[in-house]
């Protein structure tokens, strides 16, 4: 029994090899979330915060109608981004995988689609403002070009302009995972899926979109939890017309109603999680990712 | 079945960015035949075999499956059924939805394809295991369930690409014998791309030699051993030596050829040549006696023993004759054990003349003959 080699040096190895990772996460998620927790039993008169235990908050925030139609709304908001999301990033990924078969354009092209990236979210999406306003760009060509006398308002600080920077900022949280899935799939299967008779639809279907499937649920659950857990989009882009989960909380912050919005998050990620958890269930991540 | 199975392929070019994968291929199959398509890598026998099953369009010529010109029909409608070489079983489905999907594509009833499939997976014994995925199957039986996902919608032609190179040599040796007897029991044409020489010899009826994109040899696999086309078909297949030398003269049929080292060989057969000809000939292996002593100058060789292996049932002596290519004998082990050699010592390797075998084609490579 030689103690520097490895198998029989400690039981302890494994917990100091996820000590470092641990700690952070207890720190920086771990802590600040049992703080919210925390929080959302305690009172508030928007002056002073008291810490009693009750669950009047909750009560409060679950039998206000504001709280249902605002989940709604982040609900609707989430789902139009992921519809698209997923049509958008599905068919790039396919682009890239089955039709650009060179691998060094595959990487040159995937590139580009990160090329938004290299600025931040904020100037992404501001400069939306310039192009849809109503003495904007697009705007000013329809007009000139004579297929619209008025100007669209639909076009701005509306619920199409939240979902459009949605669907910008978002789009390549979705590329990324299914272009991973997609470059597994062994071409062959493909081949063998046509030697069997199979039209290209067909493939689509049986072979490449369940073959696809970690990545599109792993995507989801990115593009869900960013869009449900956002609040300056939807500030800037509707113009403050409309309000998510998140932009509410951000007013009772404001009005240091610290315990009700505390209690508004509580709610938020047992929304979310449940969500996840329903992605996970489908799609069996784990085992596929180890395939 | 037989006439409906029949591959005629006639003039068949097929370029990859301006270099020639197959150049002008001529080949017939006869229907309900054991093809084996032989040569080394690139050789162009999987893209033959990829354009008979429809994956590739040849850049000129006609294939024909049955008289029916199907040169540019798509795959999977041509009567053709391709077996991939790592199998290409669709990983997330079970076993049977694996066997089922061709009938799925053409809109079978998910009853009526399970039960066919159940009833191929039964014919490749196994039944046991048709709820299981890939994944949890050996490497012999997912090439089983590959066979029965070809063979489910009852192909004219059945194409195997490198079926058994994935297996082990005993899995190599059963799989081959459940080949030959599925291939006999429906009758249908085999067209099988290998690189392994016993595989070919053992199952075809008609093996395909091929190199650079051309068929060299395309015979049974009796003529192509014993009668191998060119040096290369002959090194290729293994268990011959090649010889070479300059007619002298001929007479009856029968050419004398001089090698470089002054000994004379008669080639029989050989009414083709003129004098002054550079030849290459061969002469099997295993029909040569080793002596201490020469016997008689003509038609043998004399060189020194470099290594001796005992294989079981025959001892391979190998010779340096001055030659670039070693000569390698096999002798009977009863026989070479009567007489036993050492490494270093002369001997005289003799055969009788008529064993001798003009190679008329002109392909000269090395081939890369499996022992």
């Amino acid at each position: 029994m030689s103690g520097s080699s490895s198998g029989s040096s400690s039981s302890a190895t494994p917990y100091l090899q996820v000590a470092p990772l641990a700690l952070i996460m207890i720190a920086m998620v771990g802590i600040p979330l049992a703080t919210v927790v925390l929080l959302s039993f305690w009172e508030s008169d928007g002056i002073l915060i008291y810490p009693t235990y009750n669950l009047q908050n909750y009560i409060d925030v679950l039998t206000s109608p504001v709280t249902l139609s605002l989940f709604l709304k982040t609900l609707k908001f989430a789902s139009i981004t992921l519809i698209f999301t997923a049509v958008i990033g599905f068919t790039c990924s396919y682009f890239l995988v089955f039709h650009v078969r060179n691998l060094r354009w595959q990487i040159a092209l995937f590139l580009l689609c990160t090329i938004p990236f290299w600025t931040s979210n904020i100037i992404r999406m501001v400069s939306w403002i310039p192009f849809l306003g109503r003495e904007g760009l697009f705007n000013t060509l329809l007009i000139e070009a004579g297929i619209i006398s008025q100007p669209l308002d639909v076009l701005l600080f509306s619920d199409f302009s939240v979902i459009l920077t949605y669907i910008h900022l978002y789009t390549l949280f979705m590329i990324v995972p299914i272009f991973n899935s997609m470059a597994k799939i062994n071409p062959n299967l493909i081949e063998a899926a046509r030697d069997a008779g199979a039209s290209s639809f067909q493939i689509l279907r049986y072979i490449i979109i369940p073959l696809s499937k970690t990545g599109l649920a792993l995507g989801t659950i990115f593009v869900v939890t960013l869009v449900m857990g956002d609040f300056f989009a939807v500030r800037v882009m509707s113009g403050g017309q409309s309000a998510s989960v998140v932009s509410a909380m951000k007013n009772e912050i404001d009005q240091l109603y610290y315990p009700q919005a505390s209690a508004m998050a509580v709610l938020l990620v047992i929304v979310v999680l449940i969500m996840v958890s329903a992605v996970l269930r489908i799609v069996d991540i784990r085992s596929e990712l180890a395939r | 079945m037989s006439d409906q199975s029949r591959i005629d392929i006639q003039n068949v070019t097929k370029t990859f960015g301006g270099i020639n994968a197959v150049s002008e291929v001529d080949l017939s199959i006869e229907g309900g035949a054991y093809c084996c398509m032989i040569g080394p890598s690139g050789c162009g026998k999987t893209t033959l075999l990829r354009m008979i099953a429809g994956h590739e369009t040849p850049t000129s010529g006609t294939i024909s499956i049955g008289g029916q010109d199907v040169t540019s029909l798509k795959t999977g409608s041509r009567g053709t059924a391709l077996m991939f070489q790592n199998y290409a079983l669709f990983p997330h489905l079970t076993i049977t939805d694996n066997v089922a999907f061709s009938l799925k594509v053409r809109g079978q009833s998910a009853d009526a394809r399970r039960e066919a499939a159940r009833e191929m997976l039964d014919r490749v014994q196994l039944l046991h295991l048709a709820n299981r995925v890939p994944s949890e199957l050996s490497g012999g039986q997912q090439q089983r369930v590959a066979l029965a996902r070809a063979l489910i919608t009852n192909p004219k032609v059945l194409l195997l690409d490198e079926p058994l190179s994935a297996l082990d040599e005993f899995l190599r040796l059963r799989m081959r014998v459940e080949l030959k007897r599925l291939q006999s029991d429906l009758g249908i044409t085999f067209v099988h791309v290998t690189h392994t020489q016993p595989e070919a010899i053992a199952l075809a009826d008609q093996v395909v030699v091929m190199d650079h994109g051309v068929i060299e040899q395309a015979a049974s696999p009796r003529e192509i051993y014993n009668k191998p086309h060119s040096p290369y078909v002959a090194r290729f297949m293994g268990g011959q030596n090649v010889l070479g030398g300059t007619v002298e003269r001929v007479s009856d049929n029968t050419a004398i050829a001089l090698s470089p080292d002054g000994t004379r060989y008669d080639l029989p057969d050989a009414n083709d040549v003129k004098p002054g000809d550079k030849v290459r000939f061969s002469v099997r292996r295993d029909r040569i006696s080793l002596a201490d002593k020469a016997q008689d100058a003509s038609n043998s060789a004399f060189g020194q023993v470099t290594n001796i292996e005992y294989q079981g049932t025959f001892v391979k002596v190998s010779l340096d004759t001055g030659q670039r290519e070693e000569f390698i004998a096999y002798v009977d082990d009863e026989e070479y054990f009567a007489a036993p050699k050492e490494v270093g010592q002369k001997v005289y390797a003799t055969w009788k003349p008529h064993l001798n075998h003009l190679l008329r084609g002109t392909n000269d490579s090395a081939g890369m003959p499996h022992e």
